[in-house]
């Protein structure tokens, strides 16, 4: 696809996601709200593995932790103030991911990919184990937080439409700010680590403070999904921060393809999808996704967006692989 | 703690870290020799435990069992490294934890299809089933003693076969230099299978000695494999012996952490880890 379809293709996608709500149903329509969510978590996971070259296995750990952040901040009868609750959340999650960083970054390849693993289970045992986060039950959110400013309120989140519109804008924001990052020098930055992180150093860049605030950034911006996550389906449990989210994390980034923010986007849509057919045809659908899997890694790599291009050149009578 | 107790928790937490070396040995090995980083190694754990709940219901014993069910291991290990693993060893990490990923979902499915979600429990074998009294109320069970004693001879076994044979020798220079070994004209494709499967018969073992004392249950695979990774990155990727301290350290962080911080228990592993990057980023032993 040249790039002025492509724009064409993205302005529809958005079209039809702004339109959705007045003509489907509520269910789809908090369907695709969830998949903006995770749209948002993502796209902030391919800034580090995608843009930076930081394959992080523990990145459920900063959606869970922002979640919990929301819950353990509304008071049992009260909404939380949104204004107060959602940057709190947030930073919450930016804090816990720059200070995991500053451990977890000291390790390179396979090892930061169990290290961030592991300190995802510590974070998940923390509100799994102690009385922090009401144990394996989880809290539940019986009040989504009050957008009222000195007593105005200019939406309500307990409207579906309004909660809605509300993922949009945060899943616009998290895009708009993540390709202005990639495009800073800050972003280049990155980028060049991902191809050559001993280059960078030998040009004079702290690359490790790179990464640190690439990591935290992306921590922040998966706090940002996990707090919408929360208010959105009222409940948060120990499993927001297990290793299969973050494994299912993972996935949509790949299945998308990495270092492509749109591919993030067409990576949740593509795994929620999936889970949606697979679990309406089995109650055992987790054996078609695994299948799934295996059969995108061996045949399919370079992931969702990459394989239109590729299969045009096969038609194109081009040989073999793009 | 009186002594007692405490030589309880001692020889548990001996046990359990012995038991987790079974398991994080294959994975240390398959990560340092052909550099796979192998999510599925849990479920083999998984796999083997079923396999003695399965064996032992039909010939009744588990020591057969588990006779029978190592060598069903040992191929099963084979065959997947044919059909899927041997088309990893090119792929960057990504593809391999992406792919290992989805085989987990797989085998939990397959395991819930074949015999359904519920608990069950496999009998000690008779032969072990005593308790030895250590004072008037508290005793220590034979069988606990007799998988640590095997998972030592096994550790010793390993040693023998990785510092003093010729495949051992082989293996060694396999996770130095691969293309050297293999223009000295040595078979890596058969390598590589030996020691997969080698790693895949060792965890299911481990599985089958754990059955009776932890049942079989679905998603014990998991909880053994995130233990495991952090024993391998202890104790240093790659590393027999890294992993078999590792191991122990986490065996007796984890039991003690339990007696004494119960609400912190699952927490403690990981901040064992965390001191120990700290104060070495590669783990204890890494390897050059």
């Amino acid at each position: 696809m040249n790039s002025r379809t492509t724009t064409f293709f993205k302005l529809a996608v958005m079209a039809g996601v702004l339109a959705f709500p007045v003509f489907g149903s509520d269910f789809y329509a908090e369907m695709i709200a969830k998949v903006m969510i995770l749209a948002i978590f993502a796209m902030s996971l391919d800034l580090l593995v995608g843009f930076t070259g930081l394959v992080s296995f523990g990145h459920a750990a900063y959606f869970g932790i922002a979640a919990y952040a929301v819950a353990l901040l509304t008071p049992k009868y009260d909404p939380a103030n949104l204004w107060l609750a959602l940057p709190a959340s947030v930073l919450a999650a930016a804090v816990a991911a720059f200070v995991i960083g500053l451990f977890v970054l000291r390790t390179k390849g396979i090892y930061f990919i169990m290290v961030t693993l592991a300190f995802a289970q510590m974070a998940y045992y923390v509100f799994h184990d102690t009385p922090v986060g009401g144990g394996s039950d989880g809290i539940y959110l019986n009040f989504k937080p009050d957008a009222a400013i000195a007593g105005w309120a200019p939406f309500d989140l307990n409207e579906p439409l309004h909660l809605y519109y509300f993922v949009v804008a945060a899943m616009l924001f998290a895009y708009g700010l993540l390709k202005l990052v990639l495009r800073s020098p800050f972003g280049r930055v990155l980028v060049g680590i991902r191809s050559n992180e001993h280059r960078m150093l030998s040009l004079g860049y702290a690359t490790f403070r790179y990464k640190l605030a690439a990591f935290t950034l992306a921590g922040a911006l998966a706090g940002l999904a996990g707090f919408l996550y929360a208010v959105l389906f009222g409940f948060v449990t120990p499993e927001y921060l297990s290793w299969h989210k973050s494994g299912d994390v993972l996935l949509m980034v790949i299945l998308g393809g990495m270092g492509n923010l749109a591919g993030a986007i067409a990576g949740a849509v593509a795994l929620v999808g999936l889970q949606e057919i697979f679990t309406s045809v089995t109650k055992h659908w987790q054996l078609l996704m695994g299948l799934t899997i295996v059969a995108a890694v061996l045949f399919m790599p370079g992931g969702l967006t990459a394989t239109p291009a590729r299969i045009m050149a096969r038609i194109n009578g081009g040989k073999g692989n793009v | 703690m009186d002594f007692v107790s405490f030589l309880i928790q001692v020889l548990n937490s001996l046990q359990y870290g012995l038991l987790l070396f079974l398991v994080a040995s294959g994975l240390t090995l398959v990560f340092g020799i052909m550099g796979i980083i192998n999510l599925a190694h849990g479920s083999f754990y998984m796999v083997g435990a079923y396999l003695a709940f399965a064996l032992t219901s039909l010939t009744g014993n588990l020591l057969l069992s588990i006779a029978l069910g190592i060598p069903l291991a040992f191929v099963f290990g084979a065959i997947l490294e044919w059909a899927l693993f041997s088309h990893l060893y090119k792929r960057d990490h990504l593809e391999q934890v992406l792919l290992t990923y989805g085989l987990i979902l797989i085998f939990e499915e397959l395991r819930s299809l074949a015999v359904g979600d519920d608990v069950h429990g496999v009998a000690i074998p008779e032969l072990f089933s005593a308790s030895i009294p250590l004072s008037d109320n508290l005793s220590y069970p034979v069988y606990r003693l007799v998988i640590s004693v095997v998972c030592l001879a096994l550790a010793g076994g390993l040693y023998w076969l990785i510092q003093k044979t010729r495949l051992g020798m082989m293996i060694r220079a396999g996770s130095h230099d691969r293309d050297m070994v293999k223009a000295l004209g040595i078979d890596i494709n058969v390598l590589y299978r030996t020691v997969f499967a080698l790693g895949v018969a060792l965890a299911a073992l481990a599985g089958m000695l754990a059955a009776p004392i932890s049942s079989v249950y679905p998603g014990m695979g998991s909880s053994v494999l995130i233990i495991s990774f952090v024993i391998v990155v202890i104790g240093g990727v790659g590393s027999v012996w890294g992993a078999l301290v590792a191991a122990l350290v986490i065996g007796f962080a984890d039991t003690f952490g339990k007696v004494l911080l119960p609400d912190l228990a699952g927490l403690m592993v990981y901040l064992v880890m965390a001191v120990v990057l700290l104060w070495r980023p590669e783990g204890i032993f890494k390897k050059a």
